[in-house]
């Protein structure tokens, strides 16, 4: 396999993305701008598709890795990926034309620089996934944020400065001291080298703070209580593009961080500190989950409900089982494709209505069923309900939780039922009831290219609910790897002590 | 006889800067001519000095004088970023009026007492080419002789100055009295022990040049004049005095004292520490852009000064290389400001910036990733910078240092972020001027290139760098 298919996964957004730079546009529509964009995104998609197609899922290596020299003698640029990174890769080229179609409707003002925006966004997020060095991986997570803070600040709502500053500084605090961390390990260990690392393992004294340092950026871009409070924010004021992807592939960074780094590298840091993340979790799950309940914003609603389904992720990770992470993964998959529509289901509305607050609206089932039918969808899969995929999530990571911690688990089980409350609630306000509100009835159903973003995002959600096999398939032999690896170096550790 | 090939390009120099005096002099209306012909003595120095860079370590006039990779390196970049300030500057003097023949020969003196410090082996030597260099400085900083602000700044430059001169020149005579002799070498060699009169000298010597690097907590010159020089000058303050100095730095530190580092390692580590926090947190409030670039400089100084720090070979190194790094940012920093111009009158204020991106893209676009970079964020030139510099620090197990950097690093990403959130976040207001002279445009082009495309082949400079050697 000479041809070097990750980096042209990586690199072919940003080609297209100087292709609108230097395109000429004719009449100010952008159209050419957009059909290129669309066209490059699916290009990449297909490609994300025929690598998952010649992906060999019984191995346990890193598959298509490119190995190039970089900084020379330090650091070299390497790329590969396992059962699990392939999974967001696709998540990532699969969101990524659905936020290119729904721009058309949301955004008017300056739309060639918003394509351009979103195609650089798209080379970073691969990037992150597919990276096998930690410095290549801390360039691509950080330099994420350069145009998602564009994004928000250029396009956003009303208080969209303030939004974009926290959004950056959060995390521009978090990932500093990962950069002091991945630097150490380079000067202690003498490579950055994933693999290298995973065979070398980490000494035991160093582990606690480098896992803190860690943890440190992963907790701000989960986002983890109590460093939460830039994600609603940021969430309420970004364009629906914006939210989509943020919701949908920038929060998964942390929580692929924390499988692939955190476990992979520290497992004894890892075990040292599960209680903390069992217990920030928690308190996510329920107290977020409550904080959703009384929200009058939409997209507020939205943004907490996804704090707490993070709260289940990296519960799921830390539980240490195969059921626990391979449950995470499917979560983050699931509320990936579940953020994504219920951010454009509510941009549906707030483009015809111009507003967000839950009670302006009431009995849009009688004047738009369509959209009832798959605001409904998606409200039954944020909840979890057996037949989508938030439930596999779910029930594996509970499984995972008993079998470590009951109480845990109990606590966590709670928060189903919250979650529950919360979005039924919001359903109930928005699409039943009564129409007070008399401007509602002039609102028009669905356009096409609204059904078309929304059916793709309906589809896999049902389709991977019933039928989870062949994500499971994929991710399966990578988890058994990570926590194979875990237990030896847990085992090991043991021994040298006696 | 046969040192005079080796110091070829200063010998040169020094003819030039005589000669278009003489011009200027004869000769009526001759500025413009003697701009012109200045850039290209410079370009024909530059070439000089690359001739002599493949050569071994040479000690000349009684190894009072070395040319080695160190000072080939920096003369190098030096006289590199004094063509890019020339060009950059050539329609801004014409506009205010400050087209005058003394201008570029002022910058050639300055230039020539730069290149006599970066090579001095010795303290006489090294004070001579300081002192060069600070004369033809004042003058520059108040070379606006009409303005207030330019009057200021060059009175407030010559003061501090002479008395940061005076502190050094104590400091020599301390390190002369105590070590017996002027030579660098010589030095080393006879301050085997601790005694507490070298001590003082180095104290001395440091302050001097904290000064001159304009490194807290003897940097109150700087954002004054920095705001009062001609736009083109502050340029030229920003960049060119700090490779002089800060490769006399590595020279004293490495050489010399290169014994006592317990006893200056201390000094640095807080000097680079005040700078970094300090420049982050006074830039915040500034509304003038040179002011706030004064602020920033500050913090990036703290940042080369970390890289000395750390007394190893991969510091030195860390610290060429951010210094190569930060010139070319400043470069394409002040090419902007260079094109805020409306009806012959150039814009320096934050504000001046609003809305910009909505008519002018292509500037706005490159004050981003100029900006972005300052801030240190990858995959931008700037991000490099930093992290050979941390990937140094941490190496010496320094964490303190690492760390309390990073977060300045935030602090400072703050008012960067300010900036382009003005840019490109508020409402737009009236148009610059869009042509703009070759040399601006070229000189910006180059520059956000290298800054945007650096990631593609980041081991570049650190090659070239990785052959300067101190330890």
């Amino acid at each position: 396999m000479n041809f070097p298919i990750l980096s042209s996964l990586i690199l072919l957004p940003s080609i297209g993305a100087l292709f609108i730079l230097f395109s000429k546009s004719s009449s100010g529509k952008y159209q050419s701008a957009k059909y290129v964009s669309l066209f490059i995104s699916l290009a990449n998609f297909l490609l994300s598709i025929y690598l998952w197609y010649i992906f060999d899922k019984n191995s346990v290596d890193f598959q298509f890795v490119e190995n190039r020299e970089w900084l020379s003698g330090f650091i070299n640029y390497k790329v590969g990926i396992d059962g699990i990174s392939i999974l967001f890769v696709i998540l990532t080229t699969f969101i990524t034309p659905i936020c290119i179609i729904s721009v058309n409707a949301t955004i008017t003002n300056r739309l060639k620089d918003f394509l351009i925006a979103i195609l650089i966004m798209e080379t970073f997020m691969i990037g992150v996934f597919c990276s096998l060095d930690l410095v290549v991986f801390y360039l691509f997570f950080e330099a994420g944020l350069i145009p998602m803070f564009l994004i928000i600040g250029i396009w956003g709502g009303e208080r969209r400065v303030y939004s974009a500053f926290k959004f950056f500084l959060y995390t521009l605090l978090g990932s500093v001291l990962m950069l002091v961390a991945i630097i150490s390990i380079y000067w202690i260990t003498g490579t950055t080298d994933v693999e290298k690392l995973y065979e070398l393992g980490i000494k035991a004294e160093y582990q606690n703070l480098l896992w803190l340092a860690f943890f440190s950026s992963f907790a701000v871009k989960t986002p983890m209580w109590p460093v939460h409070t830039w994600l609603p924010d940021a969430h309420v004021e970004a364009p629906t593009v914006g939210s989509v992807l943020l919701a949908a592939i920038l929060l998964k960074m942390a929580g692929y961080g924390f499988i692939r780094f955190s476990i992979g590298l520290f497992p004894i840091a890892s075990e040292n500190f599960t209680m903390l993340v069992y217990i920030l979790s928690l308190i996510a799950i329920i107290y977020t989950s409550l904080v959703a309940l009384m929200q009058e914003d939409m997209k507020k609603l939205i943004a907490y409900s996804s704090v707490a389904h993070m709260g289940f992720v990296t519960l799921g990770i830390f539980t240490m089982t195969q059921q626990g992470i391979e449950g995470s993964i499917f979560q983050m998959i699931s509320h990936g494709l579940v953020s994504a529509a219920l951010f454009l289901s509510v941009g549906v509305v707030y483009e015809r209505h111009h507003t967000r607050l839950i009670n302006k609206y009431g009995g849009l089932v009688s004047i738009m069923p369509r959209y009832a039918i798959v605001f409904m969808v998606f409200t039954l899969g944020a909840l979890g309900l057996p037949g989508t995929t938030g439930f596999i999530g779910e029930f594996l990571i509970l499984m995972g939780a008993f079998e470590k911690n009951i109480l845990v688990a109990m606590i966590a089980s709670l928060g189903v039922i919250l979650g529950a409350a919360y979005m039924l609630w919001l359903f109930k306000r928005v699409v039943f009831g009564e129409i007070n509100n008399q401007e509602l009835k002039s609102m028009k159903d669905l356009k096409t290219f609204e059904i078309i973003t929304l059916s793709a995002l309906v589809i896999p959600i049902i389709f991977f609910g019933f039928y989870p096999e062949p994500l499971m398939n994929s991710i399966e032999t990578s988890v058994e790897n990570t926590l194979n690896m875990y237990n030896f170096d847990l085992i090991n550790n043991l021994a040298s002590k006696d | 006889m046969e040192n005079f090939q080796y110091i070829l390009p200063e010998i040169f120099i020094s003819v030039s800067i005589m000669i278009f005096l003489l011009v200027g002099v004869f000769k009526k209306n001759s500025a413009t001519l003697i701009y012109n012909l200045s850039n290209i003595s410079l370009i024909i120095l530059l070439a000089l000095i690359i001739n002599l860079s493949s050569l071994d370590t040479i000690y000349l006039f009684n190894e009072s004088y070395l040319i080695d990779n160190l000072s080939n390196y920096m003369k190098i970049i030096l006289v590199g970023s004094g063509i890019f300030v020339m060009l950059t500057g050539s329609k801004y003097i014409q506009v205010i009026n400050l087209n005058k023949i003394e201008y570029p020969i002022l910058i050639l003196s300055s230039i020539l007492g730069m290149m006599i410090m970066i090579s001095s082996n010795d303290l006489i030597v090294f004070y001579m080419g300081l002192e060069l260099q600070s004369l033809a400085l004042y003058v520059l900083a108040s070379f606006n002789r009409d303005n207030l602000l330019s009057t200021e700044s060059g009175l407030k430059y010559f003061v501090l100055s002479a008395l940061s001169s005076g502190l050094l020149l104590y400091g020599c005579s301390l390190t002369y009295g105590f070590s017996e002799s002027t030579n660098f070498d010589q030095i080393l060699i006879n301050s085997t022990e601790f005694n507490y009169g070298t001590t003082f000298g180095i104290v001395f010597i440091l302050v001097g040049l904290a000064f001159k690097i304009s490194a807290v907590p003897f940097h109150m010159w700087a954002p004054d004049v920095y705001q009062g020089s001609p736009t083109s000058v502050t340029l030229f303050f920003a960049i060119l005095p700090k490779i002089a100095a800060l490769s006399v730095f590595i020279k004293f530190l490495y050489t010399p004292f290169a014994n006592m580092n317990d006893q200056w390692q201390t000094i640095i580590v807080f000097i680079s520490i005040a700078s970094m926090i300090f420049g982050a947190v006074a830039a915040i409030g500034q509304k003038n852009l040179k002011r706030l670039i004064a602020y920033s400089s500050i913090s990036h100084m703290g940042y080369a000064l970390a890289g000395l720090a750390t007394v190893s070979n991969q510091g030195i190194q860390s610290s060429i290389t951010y210094i190569s790094i930060y010139l070319v940012m400043n470069l394409a920093f002040f090419s902007c400001l260079f094109m805020l111009k409306r009806n012959d009158k150039y814009y320096e204020n934050i504000e001046d910036l609003s809305g910009l991106s909505k008519k002018h893209p292509i500037l706005s676009f490159s004050l981003l990733i100029v900006l972005f970079s300052l801030a240190g964020i990858p995959p931008l030139a700037g991000f490099f910078a930093k992290f050979y510099v941390f990937l140094a620090v941490i190496e010496q197990s320094m964490y303190f240092l690492a760390i309390v950097g990073l977060l300045a690093t935030v602090v400072a990403a703050f008012y960067y972020l300010r900036i382009i959130k003005i840019i490109y976040f508020d409402p737009e207001k009236d148009e610059y001027e869009k042509s703009h002279n070759l040399g601006l445009k070229i000189t910006l082009a180059i520059s956000t290139i290298f800054i945007l495309a650096y990631f593609i082949y980041p081991s570049g400079i650190t090659e070239i760098v990785s052959k300067i050697t101190m330890i």
